[in-house]
This record gives structure tokens, C-alpha cells and sequence, in this order.
């Protein structure tokens, strides 16, 4: 069994990985940070390093995740995303953070 | 009839500029990558529809890409630069020991004879290659791991390996220029490397000639005298014969020796041209003149080009990849300024024109010559 998870990318990666709107991927349970980045990686690779770290993958510093009008960016990765994301109702946002010009 | 392609990176995308033999009329393509810092883009030799170009963004990192039909369009390749092993620590602005990150690729340069290779210099300073079209991306570490390594820092822009210049006589001979660590030479094709900085003395170091710590800014060569180097130092206009083992000074008459980019005439292998900048605090021309000097002699006698550069109130600067020549009969000469324009000369420095003027900071020009 799976879950169809949607995801909202910045424009910058939504051109990179050249989709327009949301992605929804397959996601196997547990639904977690790094579960549902593992799943839209392997589905567009472009997006590899431009999210997490190559090696580390740990989330690049002005990358924030939200979801739910929650900042779950601190949470550890496998921390398993909330019910609405997995359950497809509420989106999970990768945002870049505000900074610079 | 033939034509020229100028490749221009800037602080927001990259744009194509194109025209013919004439280089009156010109055709402005871009940006492409829109939002990113386009650092650097270059044109294989040997197949001038291949071009590459460093992306990068302090939100999403680094892309690489490439295109194959003479940047129409464009695919990203691999964008992962991991360091040969542990990459252990060089010194931090403060002294203190700072562990090697990649942050950035400052340039590009594709090999004289294999399209499908390329070598990236990237900050923390290190030399990658590809050899399959940039799907992979390998160190060669025999740079990074010279015994000096844990002592280099970075200058004020970041620890950027900027310089890269591929002997066209010699495919076993690589340069290369790194701030604020100096040059090195490779005599075995990136294996193993050696400091070629004798000669030069750099005030701002606690041993102003040491074997390593110059902050060098650019070096230049022209192809059929491959060891004979110009550079344009932090302070100071240099001059090596002998491939790099020795330096010495040929700033002569100029206004300033600080500057950044320094470039050879296609045709004359002892005309070399820069761009007095004032000083290392003010980043502008001296006087408010845009003035880009040619010497004729190989160094130390300077003439200023000024027909068509902006003569008072002129602040822009030119960063340290953003001039170049083309290869036509009459060589052109082009540079950027971080005011986003783009000047061309097609009469080798006697007559200038902006061919752009409102792009965002030019960050690298380089120039294609088209059959």
C-alpha cells in the first residue's frame, strides 16, 4: 500500500524539475520527511542536492518545510508527517526561507 | 560568414549575445536560469555547440548545466562535488581551522580535445573532472592534499579555485589559480601538484614572498606560447617565462595594479590587456574612468583604451572572469562590468561599445568564434 502525497515546490524547482502545480508521489508507509523527499528524488532527479545535502541529507539551510500552517523544518527526519499530508488532504510545502534580495 | 557567441554569467541568469564577422548588430538571448547566480559559461573547443554553465543559489545549491545545440536549450547533469576522501580543514578568516564545504563551482573549462571532459574549480578551493559529460563529477585531490593545504584561506570572496588553463602543447601541464592560496602547476595531468608562486610578494601576508598565501586574481596565456603567464595579482601585474617557476613584476606605468581580470590578444601573443580597478577597498575604476589598458610589449608599457568607455563618473567594476577575446581576424575584446554592462571592441581595444547595459552584475564573460 501506498500514499499519494502532494507536494508544493518553489518556482525555481518546479522549473528544474520541469513540472507546473503540485507533484503528488507514491509514498510507502511510514510517511516521513525523509521517506516522502526519498520518493520525489527518485521521481525527478534534478531535484537531488537542490533540497538536502547530497551525503549528509540533511535539509540545506534556507530550505523550510511546512505543512498543516506548521514550520515542521526542525523536526528529525524520520519524524512521520501529519495525518492531512498523508492522507492527501493538506499539501506539504518545501519552501525557500525569506532571505536576501 | 563567421560570427562570435558572448557568454555572459551574472548575479541573475545567464544571456547569449550573438552577432557576425561585423559585431555591430547583436542579438540578446536570456536570461536563462533566471534567478540564479550564473558564475561561469564556457563552449567546448572542440565542439562549439557544447556549452556549460555553473547555476547556483544560496536557497537550492549547485546545478551544472549543459547544452548541446549551442545554448537553446539546456539539460542539468550532475550536480554532486564530494571531496576525495576526508576533506580535513584549511585556515578561517579568524585562523582558526575550518572544515572544507563545497559552496560553489567558479568555473568552468571544458578540455582542448574531448568533449565529453571538463574540469570545475570550485570554492572550497578543490579541482573536479568529468569525463562523461558531466554526469559524474571526480576530484583530483593531489591538489588539495599538497602539503600546504591546511594552511590556504580565503580572500574576501570565499577559498575559489577560479583560474584553470589547459596547455594547449603539453595535455599533461594544467594551471591553476586558487584565492588566496596562489598558482599551482601540474605536470602529470592533475596528479600531482606544485606552488608557482616565486617572484611574487604580496604586502597583506606575514611572509610577503611565501610559497603559498598570494592572492592571485587571474592568470592568462595565449595558446601558442603556453609558458609564458600573465597575471593580475591582488596588487600587481606579473609575468612568468618559464611556465611559472619564476615572476616578476611588469605593472610599469599603469594607474593602479590592482585589478581583476587580465586577457592576450588572439593574435599577438605580447599584447595583454586589464582593467586598473583603485585599490582593495574600492572596487572602481581610478578617477570614475573606465579605462581597460593594453600593453604591446608583453608588460610594463601601458596605453590607455578609453574611445567609448564611460571617461567621469564610472564605479562599476570587472570581476575577475569577465573578459575575453574572440579568434577573427581582427580580434575582439569584451569584458562585463558589475554595472551589467557588456562592452565590445572589435579593433582590439581601440573602439568601444556597450552591446548591453542593463544586466544584472556580470559575473563572466567568455566569447565563442563561430565558423
Amino acid at each position: 500500500m501506498t500514499y499519494a502525497v502532494r507536494i508544493v515546490l518553489p518556482a525555481h524547482l518546479k522549473k528544474l524539475a520541469r513540472v507546473s502545480g503540485e507533484v503528488t508521489v507514491e509514498v510507502a508507509p511510514p510517511v516521513t520527511h525523509r521517506s516522502l523527499l526519498d520518493a520525489l528524488e527518485a521521481r525527478h532527479p534534478t531535484l537531488r542536492g537542490t533540497i538536502r545535502d547530497h551525503r549528509t541529507l540533511k535539509r540545506r539551510p534556507f530550505v523550510r518545510f511546512f505543512a498543516c500552517e506548521q514550520d515542521l523544518s526542525h523536526d528529525p527526519p524520520d519524524t512521520p508527517l501529519p495525518d492531512a499530508v498523508v492522507d492527501g488532504a493538506e499539501p506539504y510545502l518545501v519552501v525557500g526561507a525569506m532571505a536576501g534580495g | 560568414m563567421s560570427g562570435v557567441r558572448v557568454l555572459v554569467g551574472t548575479r541573475k541568469g545567464a544571456f547569449i549575445l550573438t552577432a557576425d564577422g561585423k559585431r555591430e548588430r547583436w542579438d540578446v538571448s536570456g536570461p536563462h536560469f533566471a534567478g540564479w547566480e550564473i558564475y561561469h559559461v564556457k563552449g567546448s573547443p572542440v565542439d562549439p555547440n557544447r556549452i556549460w554553465a555553473s547555476q547556483t543559489s544560496g536557497w537550492f545549491g549547485q546545478q551544472v548545466q549543459r547544452s548541446d545545440d549551442g545554448g537553446t536549450t539546456w539539460e542539468p547533469v550532475g550536480n554532486e562535488f564530494a571531496y576525495d576522501g576526508v576533506p580535513g580543514t584549511h585556515q578561517w578568516y579568524d585562523g582558526t581551522a575550518h572544515p572544507w564545504e563545497f559552496a560553489r563551482v567558479w568555473h568552468l573549462e571544458p578540455s582542448l580535445t574531448d568533449p565529453e571532459t571538463v574540469y570545475a574549480g570550485v570554492e572550497d578551493a578543490a579541482l573536479f573532472r568529468s569525463r562523461d559529460g558531466g554526469k559524474s563529477w571526480h576530484e583530483l585531490s593531489g591538489l588539495r592534499k599538497h602539503g600546504s593545504g591546511p594552511n590556504w584561506q580565503p580572500g574576501a570572496g570565499g577559498m575559489c579555485l577560479h583560474t584553470i588553463l589547459l596547455d594547449p602543447k603539453n595535455p599533461r601541464r594544467i594551471f591553476i589559480a586558487i584565492s588566496a592560496a596562489g598558482a599551482f602547476r601540474s605536470d602529470d595531468a592533475g596528479e600531482t601538484w606544485q606552488p608557482i608562486n616565486r617572484g611574487l610578494k604580496s604586502e597583506g601576508i606575514p611572509d610577503p614572498d611565501a610559497e603559498v598565501g598570494h592572492c592571485v586574481h587571474r592568470i592568462a596565456q595565449h595558446p601558442a606560447r603556453p609558458e609564458v603567464l600573465y597575471m593580475q595579482k591582488h596588487w600587481d601585474v606579473m609575468r612568468s617565462d618559464d611556465g611559472g617557476d619564476s615572476w616578476r613584476e611588469v605593472s610599469g606605468n599603469l594607474p593602479s595594479d590592482f585589478g581583476f581580470p587580465i586577457d592576450v590578444h588572439a593574435h599577438e601573443p605580447e599584447t595583454v590587456y586589464v582593467v586598473p580597478i583603485k585599490s582593495d577597498s574600492e572596487h572602481f575604476p581610478p578617477d570614475g574612468r573606465l579605462r581597460v589598458y593594453r600593453s604591446r610589449s608583453g608588460g610594463n608599457e601601458w596605453q590607455a583604451l578609453t574611445e567609448g568607455l564611460p571617461q567621469r563618473d564610472c564605479y562599476v567594476n570587472v570581476l575577475r572572469d569577465a573578459m575575453a577575446v574572440d579568434r577573427l581576424d581582427s580580434c575582439g575584446i569584451y569584458f562585463g562590468t558589475t554595472g551589467g554592462q557588456v562592452y565590445a571592441s572589435p579593433d582590439g581595444g581601440d573602439h568601444w561599445t556597450a552591446i548591453v547595459r542593463d544586466l544584472p552584475p556580470v559575473l563572466s564573460v567568455e566569447v565563442q568564434t563561430l565558423p
